[in-house]
């Protein structure tokens, strides 16, 4: 791994962001639009609106991130320029960490962003505070970063791509306890939400929700994901092949 | 004569029963322009992507300047222009040649030098700032070829680098090719259009995935008593069938 590669592999992605400026544009305006309309469907529920709106907050960027290096990455392979790059003296790690730091740092930006909105303009409280409410959704983004990274390995067009969506992560959602205490699911979902990475990242939303310090708790939830991030890379990085 | 690629029993399976090259036998020299001609699937593609290490082998194998093909080592001494355009079309043609000047692990020091040398070579200098996107399918081959064209590799495989072209260009890039293997670069180019054939140094006939003729283009009219290297692949595939 080299990492002039790597950084010239993020320099060359942001650049072709910067010539697409209406991606950049939806990928920071609709996470907060979204979470200001959830704040008026609970008009009248401020307390069940401030209990999931940090929820949201790491949800929103995982599943745009998801999305958006699932189909990015493709693109590379079936447009040719991996198969060039892969002839070329250059590691494979060089290509999925490329693409790891500019989507974690839109990541950031978007958790940020989104953050900014729900703690000032929304007046939603979080008893952690703004911080470590911060820090649990950039680590969920690039978990949604990671993961179409991987998972992009298995498409073989877009629409499989897409289809990533209601197939990984939506049961995920469904079994996070992001809709019901995990608690109170049946017994096979609970052990499926319990390999599950974004019952962590949920998890961890609770935490800072619910406590004012930062809980022993909550860093061992940011642990468990951030070990999913590093295997999601590892593995994406493993299922490049330079053979078919 | 010195060998650049040297492939012996080649077979390969796409899929379980499509054989895409069926026992392929070849020696190709270093310094010439050779040509892979022939119809549309007939393995011309699948012989290159082995050629560069892309593609798992059956059966045989692919030595290249005495290596297996797909050797890391070799990833620095060839370059490979695909069938797609393989460019970053959301970039400008200077922000696609610089990446893969650093990817092709050449020095910052030497990258302006590089990237004006290949965009003189398909004459796209005054594109240099245009977004790929936005230019035409000739112009992004182009740049797909100027890509090639970097570092100065000893292989370079080109598939189809003509597809698209206007004559006054093809006749350019073929006088280029020519003047690049006269620097003792191997060019493997293919093509399915016969004309091209007669530009070639060394020319190899491939139909349903096997070898039928592997000759310079002279030797090949002589030997099938033709005017053409059309006539020839005609009189070839007639004589198989």
């Amino acid at each position: 791994m080299s990492i002039v590669k790597t950084l010239a592999t993020s320099r060359r992605v942001f650049n072709q962001l910067f010539h697409d400026p209406r991606t950049i544009a939806m990928m920071f305006i609709v996470p907060p639009v979204l979470l200001t309309i959830m704040k008026y469907v609970f008009q009248d529920q401020t307390k069940v609106f401030d209990n999931i709106a940090p929820m949201l907050l790491g949800v929103f960027p995982l599943t745009m991130m998801f999305l958006i290096t699932s189909i990015v990455t493709l693109r590379e392979r079936t447009s040719g320029t991996l198969d060039r790059l892969m002839t070329m003296p250059m590691s494979k790690f060089d290509f999925i960490f490329g693409y790891a730091i500019v989507f974690g740092f839109l990541g950031f930006l978007q958790a940020l962003i989104t953050g900014f909105v729900m703690f000032s303009l929304l007046g939603v409280n979080v008893a952690a505070g703004f911080l470590p409410t911060i820090v649990a959704a950039v680590i969920t983004a690039l978990l949604g970063t990671s993961l179409g990274l991987f998972l992009s390995a298995f498409a073989s067009s877009e629409f499989q791509a897409i289809q990533y969506m209601p197939a990984f992560i939506f049961p995920q959602l469904l079994t996070c306890g992001l809709f019901v205490a995990r608690e109170n699911m049946a017994e096979p979902l609970q052990w499926f939400s319990n390999v599950m990475p974004l019952t962590y990242s949920v998890d961890a939303m609770k935490q800072v929700t619910n406590n004012v310090d930062w809980t022993s708790a909550l860093t061992g939830d940011l642990v468990v994901v951030g070990i999913f991030v590093i295997g999601a890379l590892i593995l994406g990085s493993i299922t490049i092949r330079r053979q078919e | 004569m010195a060998t650049s690629v040297k492939i012996k029993n080649l077979s390969v399976f796409i899929g379980k029963h499509f054989k895409a090259l069926d026992d392929v036998n070849l020696v190709l020299p270093v310094g010439k322009t050779i040509g892979v001609i022939g119809p549309s699937g007939a393995g011309k593609t699948t012989l290159i992507r082995c050629i560069v290490g892309g593609l798992h082998i059956s059966q045989g194998e692919i030595k290249i300047f005495g290596k297996h093909a797909g050797s890391p080592e070799l990833r620095e001494q060839l370059s490979y222009m695909t069938q797609e355009l393989s460019v970053y079309p959301d970039l400008t043609v200077m922000e696609n040649l610089r990446y893969f000047v650093t990817m092709a692990g050449k020095s910052k020091k030497s990258a302006d030098e590089i990237i004006n040398g290949v965009l003189t070579d398909v004459d796209m200098t005054n594109r240099a700032k245009n977004l790929v996107r936005n230019l035409s399918t000739g112009q992004k081959q182009r740049v797909s070829l100027a890509i090639a064209l970097i570092g100065h590799p000893k292989l370079m495989v080109l598939d189809e680098p003509t597809v698209g072209l206007d004559p006054v260009l093809r006749d350019k890039l073929w006088k280029l090719f020519a003047r690049l293997a006269r620097g003792g670069t191997t060019l493997i180019v293919t093509s399915h259009t016969m004309d091209e054939a007669e530009r070639c140094d060394d020319l190899v006939l491939i139909r349903d995935g096997k070898v039928i003729a592997h000759s310079t283009p002279g030797e090949l009219r002589k030997q099938t008593k033709s005017k053409t290297v059309e006539e020839s692949f005609l009189k070839l595939v007639g004589d198989k069938e």
